[in-house]
Formats: structure tokens, C-alpha cells, sequence
């Protein structure tokens, strides 16, 4: 095994001695402005990823002294990332979890990661809008619950973030309202996202380029895509627009410090009841970094963690949880697929995985048996992975499992991001076991309702109709699977009801703030990432609001 | 050497732009992953060498890939996925467990440990342990079509297909940076990219593959 290559980034942190990694060259530094602990910053920021970084960017060009934490490295992807999917595990959170429920979830590379810019240095770069009516499905769909937030409001933070990202997308997007002009223009179809096209075209759907967040033109020290397609393994090129190297070059700029491989165990409350600061792991020992503010952005598992991690005699129940709703209501994408053969050589490891996508069952409630929506992408699984796919969800092993493995050019396959209703019963708590910190594990139970599964159903028999329609063979259903985590610390409108409000700051705690997918209220059938950042954006202007006004 | 894309071979391209120095060093690395077992016992060790080959049976007419020293690697750096279903102890005791099951389960049903059996008799009782029907005490209650699924099956076919001679076989175009590919469409090959043998087309795709760099 290479245990011990390419994993310096792991064993000691870089960011220090006024310098961090320059993601743009393959061993070059950047500056980096420090601070003191003793000092209190006015924001400490847990985790780096689609919410944490984000917002570390937008605080500190907004002149506040930031300094943000993650548990994981700081690689420069030009000489450390390999074409590799075993190698690239180190971009993900492999500490033990614990996972119940009917259907318990497939985490680790599947699903989050540990790493400077967090799990959008191996996300597929899937960057959608939540459609319109999402943010008030209660009151005009009849399901979930009504978001906080009025939809032409995140329109306008949607399009803030896909100029930051230069997305790559289609000229006229088919559905919704209108929406400007993506960045860059929309990039070349592989074969795989050809077949999704004709399978939609066979279905008398509509259907488009995705709206990606890798560039199809060259950009300040950024190139264009080069269709190698290991993106979910991360990308060696930077060609991919994550948050290791948008975001996170402009806070540092801006004067924020980030911390790596610093792991924040708990967070402090003074005797006034607010957040003084968060101890945090780095270097073999446990430092107290005090603070004005605290703002959990862990993700959906890590950050409950990490507020029931953090209970004391005045909060027992741990942190902003005084509607019992921390760790609940965990919500995740269905993530089925249906997969056939085709004549064609279809290769379909040449491009990002999915290049073209159908929004249609998002838009279109017709004869519907169930709540929600989902969309549908083209797919293009590296062979492990879809190894993996044939022995967990076809139980193919021994010859069987070779030969079917040899028809991997022939491949094609239509992949859901399907929403799921939130649902109490499914929750993030601590287990007993003990991680090398000494923190008590996240138990994840998850279970699919009556909903989730019509959903399902209706999906599976659609894309399979698909798929008849381009004349596959031999196909087959992915029955389980899921993919993205919401939920944890949803935002609302009443503190019974909610942890959060429309800004993302916790009722309970007025300088504690939770700034990730935790806080969507529903989880909507698209990819999370573009909403978590929009809300990112959101929340800063509206703390720059608040200062202003001296209400923070 | 593989059916469909005779004569690719995936390491031919290591010197040229589609492979960067850390995949060369990390892949370097893995063909040479010692042979022996270092975590698991001699009889585990043979155990696990009688499992790998059910589950990813190779051909003889090439160097094996020592899948059960792949496995063994994993173990001994305690790699696990990073999450486990709750039915399952933890990565290194599921493994250790299931192994002793197989064993004492064959050992039952024919006087002759999982090693020894005939490799029906070890597809058999694979097959059951798949379906869950395996109960022996010496599982300590952890079900065997979980075992099975998750780690058996699982670790075993990843560590093949993440192997080079893997990527052989099913014409993946292996390692892709930073020249990443050109061609995307349908029946569109770029020159670093395996050619298929069609059928007449045998000696067209050996010539093309013996050409990959
Ligand atoms: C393989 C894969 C493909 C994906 N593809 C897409 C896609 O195409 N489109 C899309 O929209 N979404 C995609 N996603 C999902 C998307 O990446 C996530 O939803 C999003 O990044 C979540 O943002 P976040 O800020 O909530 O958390 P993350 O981005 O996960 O960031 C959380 C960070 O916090 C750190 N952290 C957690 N706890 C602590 C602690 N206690 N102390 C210090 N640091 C801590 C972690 O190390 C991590 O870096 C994909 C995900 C995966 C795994
Ligand atoms: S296909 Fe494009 S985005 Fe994906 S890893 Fe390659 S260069 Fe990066």
C-alpha cells in the first residue's frame, strides 16, 4: 500500500509562520495573515467547505478578523493529486461513523469529506438552483416545510456564486424562470450525456448540458477542463472550481487565517451563555482559540457532532438545541439509477461524470403519486466504483462479476438526485464509541418513508423507459444508493421549530451561527452545493447588515 | 492478457503526459506491495487466498494480482471505509471474524476447512453466506450476507479493480493527467485510449493497443 506518498499534508499542518499552500503552483506559498488565541477573533469559522469557506471569504473582504478550522489537509492539487481512486481517499472523512436505520447510509467516499475546501474538492461540481417553489413546498406543494427565505432572494445570491465559480452552462436553461447567461459556455457532450439526451428525446423530455463548476475556458491561473474525469477524486488541474481554490485564495487575501488539520472538539460558553471560543485539536495538542462569534460548518453529520459534543451544565442537551431538533431530521438525495448496454463505445470515463442532465421531473407535478422531485444526470463511474455497484447492488461476484466488469466501455446510465422528506426519526447522535480524539462517534440513522420510495419507484420506471427508448440492453435498477446530507440544524421562522433563523444564526445562542447543508429546512431534488454557498452569501451580506446597524 | 483489448497495456503510457509524478509513484507502489501476509495469520492467509479466488477468479495465462495481499495491506494499515453499518463491528474484527466463520463453517459441512474444500463446495457455501444463511456461532452474531456484501465481496473486487492489470481487462483508459482525452463521442478513440476487439477486428486492435503511449 502507498501509505506513506503523497501524505505529507497530512502529518503536520502548513498553514503557519505567516504562509499557506498556493493551490496554483505545486510547492509554492502564499501570505497568510495570523492571529493570536487570546485574543477574540470576530469570527471562528469550524470547517472549510461550500458554507465555511465561503463565508470565511466574504467576512474577511468584509474587513472582520476571521480565522477558520478543518480537521482536514492543505494539498496543492497540481502535485499531490494522483489519477487514482484508491490514493485519492485522502481527500475524504474516513474517521469511523456508525450507520442504522432500514437503510443505513454509505458515507466515507460516497459522501464527505475532510480536507481544506472540504467536499468540494471531490464533488462532481453539479451546480443547480433550487426551483422556485421549493422554498415554500408547505404552503404551495403541500409537503415538507416552508423555508425562511424568499426565493427571488437566493436567486440573486445563486447568481453571485456562479460568477465566483465561472459555471459552464447551457445558453437557455429549459426550466424555471429565467435566469442571465452562465459565465462560460457549456461544454462538449460526451457519449455518455448524448444517451440521456436521446433517452429524454425517446421520452419526448426536455433535457440540457449541467451547469458545471469547471471552467471550459481558461481563467486567471485556473485552465479549461481537460476530460480526464476523476473529478470525484479530485482534480489535478484546477480546472475545477471548488472552494481550495475560488473561495479560499480570496479570504486569504481578504486576512483570514485558516487553520489545517485542526479539529475543533467543542465549542465554549461563558457564564453569559454565549459562545467564548472552540478548543481544537492541531499538533498533538488541544489550543483555545477565544472568539466574538462561533459558526459550525461541519456538514450535516459533523456539525451535531459537534453541538451535542459541546454540552455543558447550562445547555445539557449540547448546543442551540432547545427545540430538540439538533441532529434531526437528516435528510439525504435517493440516488438510484437505471443502467444498460449499448453496441456503442461509450468510454465513459472521458469527461465529468455527468455532463447532461434532465430537471424535468423537478418542474412537472403531472400525475405525480408522490411529494417532491427529482432531477436526472449522465453517468461515468471509474471501475472501482462500479465495481463496487455490481457486487453491492447486483450481488454479481466470482465470473459473472468479470464478465459483466469487461462491458464497462458499453455503459450507459441515468442517475437521480431525488428529494427526500424530512422526517424526525432520522438523525445524527453520539454513539459510544470514541474517536483518536477521544470524541464520542456520530450514530447516522436513516430511513427512507412511504414517499422517498414512490418517489423512487416512479423514477426507476421513467429512466428504465428511458433507456428501452434508446434501445439498451440488459438493464438493471440501482435500488439503493443515496448521495448528499441536509438537514441537521434546520432554519425557520418560530424557535420551537427550528435551530436557525433566515440568517443562519441560532436562536438560542445570539454569537452562535451554523452556515451549511445543515441548515436546509427541505432538501429539493438537486445537488446542494450552489444553494449552500448562496446561502453562505446571504448570511455574510446580512452580518455586514447587522454590524452596521449594531445588532450583532 | 485481456479478451477485449488484446495487447493494451495501461503501464505503456507511465513516461507520457497522461501520468503525473504522484501517479506514477503511487501506483509504482502498489505493484510492489509485499507478497507475504504481515497482519492476517497463516491460516487466515490461506483462507483469504481461497476467497479471493471465488470472488475475482483471474487467468492463468498472466501473473496473478496478489489481491490477498492487497487485502492484507489494508488490514495491516486498518483502512476501513470510514463508516460501518451498525450490524458490523469495526473493519479489522469483521474481517477476522468472517474468516474464522468460513472456516468453522466448512469444517462442519465437510470435515475440511474453507481452504481445503473443492472450489464448488467454496462457491457453495459463498453463495449461502450471500443469502444469509449461515448461522455458525463463530460469526458472534454478525449476519453473513452483511459480511459478505460489505467486506468480503466488496474490499475484494475494489482492490482488483484498482489495480492496473484490472484496468486492462475492461479497456479503462487508466491514469489521465494532465493530458486528459480529446475525443468524446460515441465509437471516438483518442490514440491513448485502448481499441476494442471487434469481432474481424482482432489483429486492427492489437496493432492500435501495441501503439498506446
Ligand atoms: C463524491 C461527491 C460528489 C459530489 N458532487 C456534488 C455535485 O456535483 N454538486 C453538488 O452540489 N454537490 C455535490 N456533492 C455534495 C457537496 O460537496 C456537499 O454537499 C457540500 O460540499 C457540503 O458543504 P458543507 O459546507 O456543508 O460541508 P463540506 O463541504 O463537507 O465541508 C465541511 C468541512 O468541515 C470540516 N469539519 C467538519 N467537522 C469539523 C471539526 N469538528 N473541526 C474542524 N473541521 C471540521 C471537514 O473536514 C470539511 O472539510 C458531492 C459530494 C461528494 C462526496
Ligand atoms: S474532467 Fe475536468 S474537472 Fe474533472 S478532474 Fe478532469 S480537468 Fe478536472
Amino acid at each position: 500500500m502507498s501509505a506513506e506518498l503523497y501524505l505529507e499534508a497530512l502529518e503536520t499542518p502548513r498553514a503557519r509562520g505567516g504562509r499557506a499552500p498556493d493551490v496554483f503552483s505545486p510547492t509554492g506559498w502564499v501570505p497568510m495573515r495570523e492571529y493570536p488565541l487570546d485574543e477574540p477573533v470576530d469570527f471562528a469559522i469550524v470547517g472549510t467547505g461550500a458554507g465555511g469557506g465561503t463565508l470565511a471569504a466574504k467576512l474577511a473582504e468584509a474587513g472582520f478578523s476571521v480565522v477558520a478550522f478543518d480537521a482536514g489537509a492543505w494539498w496543492r492539487p497540481l502535485s499531490e493529486f494522483a489519477s487514482d481512486e484508491e490514493h485519492q481517499q485522502k481527500l475524504f472523512w474516513t474517521d469511523e461513523r456508525v450507520c442504522s436505520g432500514d437503510n443505513p447510509l454509505v458515507l466515507g467516499t460516497n459522501n464527505s469529506g475532510k480536507a481544506v475546501g472540504g467536499s468540494t474538492v471531490h464533488y462532481a461540481m453539479v451546480s443547480l438552483r433550487f426551483r422556485p417553489e421549493w422554498f415554500r413546498s408547505r404552503s404551495l406543494l403541500g409537503y415538507g416545510v416552508d423555508w425562511p427565505i424568499d426565493w427571488q432572494d437566493m436567486w440573486h445570491y445563486y447568481r453571485e456564486v456562479e460568477q465566483v465559480l465561472g459555471i459552464s452552462g447551457p445558453v437557455r436553461y429549459p426550466w424555471g424562470p429565467k435566469r442571465p447567461r452562465y459565465p462560460y459556455r457549456q461544454h462538449e457532450l460526451n457519449a455518455s450525456a448524448l444517451a440521456l439526451a436521446r433517452a429524454c428525446e425517446a421520452q419526448g423530455i426536455d433535457w440540457t448540458s449541467t451547469p458545471l463548476a469547471t471552467l471550459s475556458a481558461p481563467r486567471d491561473q485556473a485552465p479549461p477542463c481537460v476530460y480526464r474525469g476523476f473529478c470525484v477524486t479530485g482534480c489535478s488541474t484546477n480546472a475545477k472550481q471548488s472552494v481550495l481554490n475560488t473561495w479560499l485564495p480570496r479570504a486569504l487575501k481578504g486576512g483570514a487565517e485558516v487553520r489545517d488539520l485542526a479539529m475543533v472538539g467543542r465549542i465554549e460558553t461563558g457564564p453569559d451563555g454565549l459562545a467564548s471560543g472552540v478548543h481544537y485539536h492541531r499538533d498533538g495538542s488541544w489550543h483555545f482559540q477565544r472568539a466574538r462569534h462561533v459558526v459550525v460548518a461541519g456538514y450535516a453529520i459533523e456539525t451535531p457532532r459537534l453541538l451535542l459534543n459541546s454540552a455543558c451544565p447550562r445547555y445539557p442537551d449540547g448546543l442551540a438545541n432547545s427545540s430538540g431538533l439538533v441532529g434531526k431530521n437528516l435528510m439525504v438525495h435517493s440516488n438510484q439509477a437505471a443502467w444498460g448496454l449499448v453496441d456503442d463505445e461509450i468510454r465513459w470515463y472521458k469527461g465529468p461524470p455527468s455532463l447532461a442532465i434532465s430537471e424535468h421531473w423537478n418542474y412537472c407535478d403531472d400525475n405525480k403519486d408522490f411529494f417532491g422531485g427529482y432531477a436526472f444526470m449522465s453517468q461515468g463511474p471509474l471501475p472501482a466504483a462500479w465495481a463496487e455497484t455490481q457486487v453491492g447492488n447486483r450481488g454479481l461476484w466470482g465470473q459473472a462479476l468479470v464478465d459483466e466488469m469487461e462491458k464497462y466501455n458499453h455503459q450507459v446510465g441515468l442517475k437521480i438526485v431525488g428529494e427526500t422528506l424530512p422526517q424526525e426519526r432520522n438523525r445524527v447522535s453520539l454513539a459510544d464509541e470514541r474517536d483518536a480524539y477521544g470524541l464520542p462517534i456520530a450514530r447516522v440513522s436513516y430511513s427512507f418513508c412511504d414517499n422517498d420510495l414512490r418517489l423512487i419507484n416512479h423514477a426507476m420506471r421513467f429512466l428504465r423507459g428511458g433507456l428501452e427508448g434508446i434501445d439498451a440492453r440488459e438493464i438493471w435498477s440501482e435500488t439503493e444508493g443515496t448521495a448528499h446530507l441536509m438537514g441537521t440544524a434546520r432554519m425557520g421562522d418560530d424557535p420551537r421549530t427550528s435551530v436557525v433563523n433566515a440568517d443562519c444564526r441560532s436562536w438560542d445562542i445570539r454569537n452562535l451561527w451554523i452556515c451549511d447543508g445543515s441548515v436546509f429546512p427541505t432538501s429539493g431534488g438537486v445537488n446542494p452545493s450552489l444553494t449552500i454557498q448562496a446561502i453562505a452569501c446571504r448570511t455574510a451580506d446580512r452580518i455586514g447588515d447587522m454590524a452596521r446597524r449594531g445588532e450583532l | 492478457m485481456s479478451r477485449r483489448y488484446p495487447e493494451y497495456d495501461v503501464q505503456s503510457k507511465r513516461g507520457g503526459p497522461s501520468w503525473n509524478d504522484v501517479t506514477r509513484q503511487i501506483v509504482d507502489a502498489r505493484l510492489a506491495i509485499p507478497r507475504e501476509p504481515r497482519f492476517l495469520d497463516a491460516t487466515q492467509w490461506t483462507i483469504l487466498c481461497a476467497l479471493c479466488a471465488c470472488v475475482v477468479p483471474q487467468p492463468q495465462n498472466r501473473p496473478e494480482v496478489p489481491l490477498a495481499a492487497l487485502i492484507d495491506a489494508r488490514l495491516l494499515a486498518d483502512h476501513g471505509d470510514g463508516y460501518r453499518d451498525a450490524r458490523l463491528p469495526p473493519f479489522r474484527q469483521a474481517w477476522r471474524i468472517g474468516l474464522a466463520a468460513l472456516d468453522a463453517e466448512a469444517l462442519d459441512r465437510h470435515a475440511e476447512g474453507f481452504a481445503g474444500l473443492s472450489r464448488t463446495q467454496q462457491d457453495e457455501l459463498l453463495a449461502d453466506a450471500q443469502a444469509g444463511d449461515l448461522v455458525h456461532p463463530a460469526w458472534q452474531g454478525m449476519p453473513s450476507r452483511l459480511f459478505f456484501s460489505l467486506r468480503l465481496a466488496h474490499d475484494i473486487a475494489a482492490a482488483y479493480y484498482r489495480h492496473p492489470v484490472a484496468w486492462n481487462e475492461v479497456g479503462f483508459g487508466g491514469p489521465a493527467a494532465p493530458r486528459g482525452y480529446v475525443r468524446l463521442g460515441a465509437n471516438h478513440r483518442d490514440a491513448w485510449e485502448p481499441a476494442e476487439a471487434r469481432p474481424g477486428a482482432e489483429s486492427r486492435a492489437r496493432e492500435l493497443n501495441r501503439h498506446v503511449r
